[in-house]
């Protein structure tokens, strides 16, 4: 009995006090008779309980420390942080660490200089070992091609992963907030790493409605024009794995045929949302391989060569000693086909303002809605390499490639100078991507039917006439 | 509701091109239809055919469970339909029963909620900003918006504890007094947040392709506004300068002067501008209240720990941040409501879609159905 009583007790003992802190829903029931359940001992108990925790006793409850901080959280409200940032050790710290970056390339540019030079050497070198070793001149040529191959495959491969990495700091810092800052230690480098390990793990998932064959097929062929179109980009004095006469047309050529990919995802996949956002991509991709060759095509007749090391070297030199002579700056002609090329680019590479094939908000997620894992990663990869690509073009074609800016500027190599044009622009695929809405299907079409496409043909004319001066 | 035109006389002879309808099921699982609504959309292509918005997949029967709680459970409940903006279920249920039981609510109680609710309206109005923005494509406003709105709900953890069901605004009154530094941090806040309206201006409003996207969709003419039974922002966008607040002043709006914001052509830009300029409004009533904020008691005297009005029915309405929100009690003189009915603007706009969206393009379901900012908690109850 004395047990009992004792556990009695404690109950009505909490009870008292749920009931003094009546917000608090569920506990207190005055209307319902709470000991309606309990035997007569429990009534029995209650009133001599209540004493033991009166209602006055109980603390207030403090939800801020008096300054108007709240307990819960130590967040920063931008009152606090906006006016004075630097008055922050963190915001100081990364200003240290980017112009550190900064200076480090500079620094590793201006020490290495011309890749080409040490891979001559290196060419040299290996040639010489395999001819004393007396293997046949095919052979060593083939492994010289196999190793540019390596080289190319994994920069395209590394770049992509670089660039999601870059985008997300990048959208996070235009979101007013961190972006990944924990995975590898430094603002979280490896974090791509980090997700494409996971989704390498992650179960290869098809839907049973799927077309399985295609449904497998479908990154792959996605996925591989993109490694094959950097053949022949131009990624420096000397740095081209194929150097090949037709290299602009075979670009376009290769690249185009992701879309064959994609539509297969769309139709493969037995989604109905997938098939909406494989024939809105084919539409799409198609309509805008035209204004994007066209814009490309004044370019080509000035140089008269569709080799891009040729018109990287056609934009070489200044005019009156401090203008570059880069496409871009070609009065009218220039502009109207950098502009051009580049809205074209935005659209080839699905992003946001065209990315009306992955539409989210409509879609769900487009063409690779029923996609996961390795499958969903190819596809992704693919977007970030044209990424890639296209931030090389236009750096190639419009803003002379691996010329320096200014004259005195060339004790930098042309690589450097290529990257950080190549880096400057994938940083506009990535500021447009969050910064705009996103067009409607049809509005879309009419953009690049109505405007682009016969400004593209204009941008000839105004083109040829620089033939003629 | 056939909506295909009659086919064309056999004498064009032009071969008759030959398409095929496709049933969508957008939603209930579906990134943006704002919870868990489910659109049965037929398309041909990118048109639509026909459109069935089906709702009851969050319906929790919280009218029904308001039949055997008490009145002071009651409101707990009423945090959960809207709960984007639960101050004002909260206020809304608080100001009927209180009608039932005759209880006068002090000056500063009837001030604070009218603080509370507008607070509420910014918060509810920058997430319908921040979703709106998603809808259309563009994700930056977002985080914007919600940059703003922790602030709103850090102001209300400061007063209540909470930050989303927020059961602050009781029966007779308001749970607390506001603790010594709000009234400096909320000015803090209103200072820092107008400037931010001109740069959502900037940032989205007058985008272009965003002005492309929703300035020619959805149009809802006046007359088809009223029969609809539209309310809130989506009927004073069609032009219609109907608001609670001015026509049926409750708590303190009598004592704030603000304007009634009004569209022109109840396009969807309309209704998004509509609610991006009611900011502004709601910032000019919380400085006036705020201004003349008188100390006292907020509780009012005479609210029993277990309420029993006397038999009698009661309803108030409020102008909630989805529109006109009302609530029928009746009283049979025991502790529980014995019935009560919400008017739950949300579910009222709704039927908005079934009509308005045929004939337009699969994008811009998402255009119309962000536009009208529903929440679903709302519409199943």
């Amino acid at each position: 009995m004395s047990e009992t009583n004792r556990e009695n007790v404690k109950n009505s003992g909490e009870d008292s006090q749920g009931s003094a802190q009546a917000p608090v829903p569920g506990v207190a029931k005055p209307s319902i008779p709470a000991a309606a359940h309990a035997k007569p001992a429990a009534a029995a108990a209650r009133p001599a309980a209540k004493p033991a925790a009166p209602a006055e006793v109980l603390p207030e409850p403090r939800l801020n420390n008096g300054r108007g901080r709240l307990l819960g959280s130590a967040r920063l409200w931008p009152t606090e942080v906006w006016p004075n940032p630097w008055a922050r050790p963190s915001f100081v710290r990364g200003a240290y660490w980017l112009a550190g970056i900064v200076a480090g390339v500079l620094l590793l540019g201006w020490s290495v200089g011309e890749i080409s030079v040490w891979a001559n050497l290196a060419y040299d070198w290996a040639m010489n070992l395999l001819r004393l070793r007396q293997v046949p001149e095919l052979w060593a040529q083939g492994a010289w091609s196999a190793v540019k191959v390596v080289v190319v495959f994994h920069l395209v491969a590394l770049a992509p992963l670089f660039l999601v990495w870059w985008e997300r700091k990048i959208s996070a810092h235009m979101q007013s907030r961190l972006g990944p800052m924990y995975v590898g230690g430094f603002h979280g480098w490896a974090q791509t790493i980090a997700d494409g390990i996971k989704l390498m793990l992650k179960e290869d998932v098809s839907p049973r409605a799927a077309d399985a064959w295609i449904h497998l097929l479908a990154p792959i062929v996605a996925a591989a024009p993109a490694v094959l179109a950097f053949a022949p980009v131009y990624f420096g004095s000397g740095l081209t794995a194929a150097d090949i006469d037709i290299g602009v047309l075979y670009i376009f050529a290769v690249s185009g045929m992701t879309v064959i990919g994609i539509v297969m995802a769309g139709w493969g996949s037995g989604n109905k949302f997938s098939l909406l956002g494989g024939l809105r991509a084919g539409a799409q991709l198609v309509s805008y391989e035209l204004p994007r060759t066209f814009s490309v095509i004044p370019v080509i007749l000035l140089v008269g060569s569709l080799n891009l090391t040729a018109i990287n070297d056609f934009q070489s030199g200044y005019w009156l000693g401090f203008i570059p002579r880069w496409f871009i700056f070609y009065p009218v002609m220039g502009q109207i086909a950098f502009v051009i090329f580049l809205i074209a680019s935005v659209a080839e590479t699905n992003r946001i303002p065209f990315d009306i094939p992955e539409a989210e908000s409509e879609l769900v997620a487009g063409f690779h809605t029923e996609y996961s894992g390795m499958k969903f990663s190819l596809f992704f990869f693919a977007e970030y390499a044209y990424v890639f690509l296209s931030s090389a073009l236009v750096a190639t074609f419009f803003l002379g490639g691996g010329n320096a800016p200014l004259p005195f500027l060339r004790i930098w190599p042309s690589w450097l100078w290529f990257f950080a044009k190549t880096g400057l622009i994938a940083f506009c695929f990535l500021w447009f991507r969050w910064t705009f809405p996103r067009f409607r299907v049809d509005r879309l079409m009419d953009f690049n039917w109505k405007f682009l496409l016969p400004w593209s043909f204009a941008n000839i004319a105004f083109g040829a006439v620089y033939l003629f001066l | 509701m056939t909506t295909n035109p009659a086919p064309a006389p056999a004498a064009t002879a032009a071969p008759e091109m030959k398409t095929d309808q496709m049933f969508i099921n957008m939603g209930p699982q579906h990134p943006s239809t704002h919870g868990v609504l489910r659109m049965g959309l037929t398309v041909e292509g990118e048109k639509i055919v026909r459109a069935e918005p089906d709702v009851g997949y969050l319906h929790r029967g919280s009218e029904k469970l308001s039949e055997v709680r008490g009145y002071h459970h009651c409101v707990v409940l009423t945090d959960r339909w809207d709960y984007i903006s639960s101050m004002m279920n909260n206020l809304v249920f608080c100001m009927a029963a209180e009608r039932l039981m005759k209880i006068e609510v002090p000056e500063r109680a009837d001030d604070l909620r009218t603080v509370m609710c507008e607070f509420n309206r910014i918060a509810s109005h920058l997430l319908f900003f921040g979703t709106y923005g998603i809808d259309i494509g563009a994700f930056t406003p977002f985080l914007y918006a919600f940059r703003e709105r922790e602030m709103v709900l850090d102001l209300f953890e400061m007063v209540c504890g909470a930050r989303m069901t927020f059961n602050y605004i009781r029966l007779g009154g308001v749970m607390k007094d506001l603790p010594d530094p709000w009234c400096g941090k909320a000015k803090e806040f209103l200072e820092h947040f107008k400037p931010r309206l001109k740069e959502y201006d900037d940032l989205l409003s007058f985008n272009p392709i965003f002005l492309d996207r929703t300035q020619t969709v959805g149009k809802v003419p006046k007359d088809q506004a009223v029969n609809w039974g539209l309310s809130g922002p989506n009927l004073r966008a069609s032009g219609v300068g109907y608001d609670v607040r001015k026509f049926a002043p409750y708590a303190s709006y009598r004592k704030a002067d603000f304007e009634v914001v009004v569209g022109k052509d109840g396009s969807c830009w309309d209704r998004y501008y509509c609610r991006v300029r009611e900011m502004a409004q709601s910032v000019r009533i919380i400085e006036q209240i705020l201004d003349q904020l008188k100390p006292g008691p907020v509780q009012g005297r005479g609210v029993a720990k277990v309420p029993k009005p006397p038999p009698g029915e009661a309803y108030a309405h409020i102008e909630s941040s989805r529109g006109d929100l009302g609530i029928y009690l009746v009283s049979d003189g025991g502790f529980s409501p014995y019935r009560m009915h919400v008017r739950a603007p949300s579910f009222i706009n709704l039927a908005l879609l079934q009509e308005s969206l045929v004939g337009l393009k699969v994008a811009d379901v998402i255009a119309v159905l962000g536009s009208i900012d529903i929440v679903l908690g709302e519409v199943d109850r």
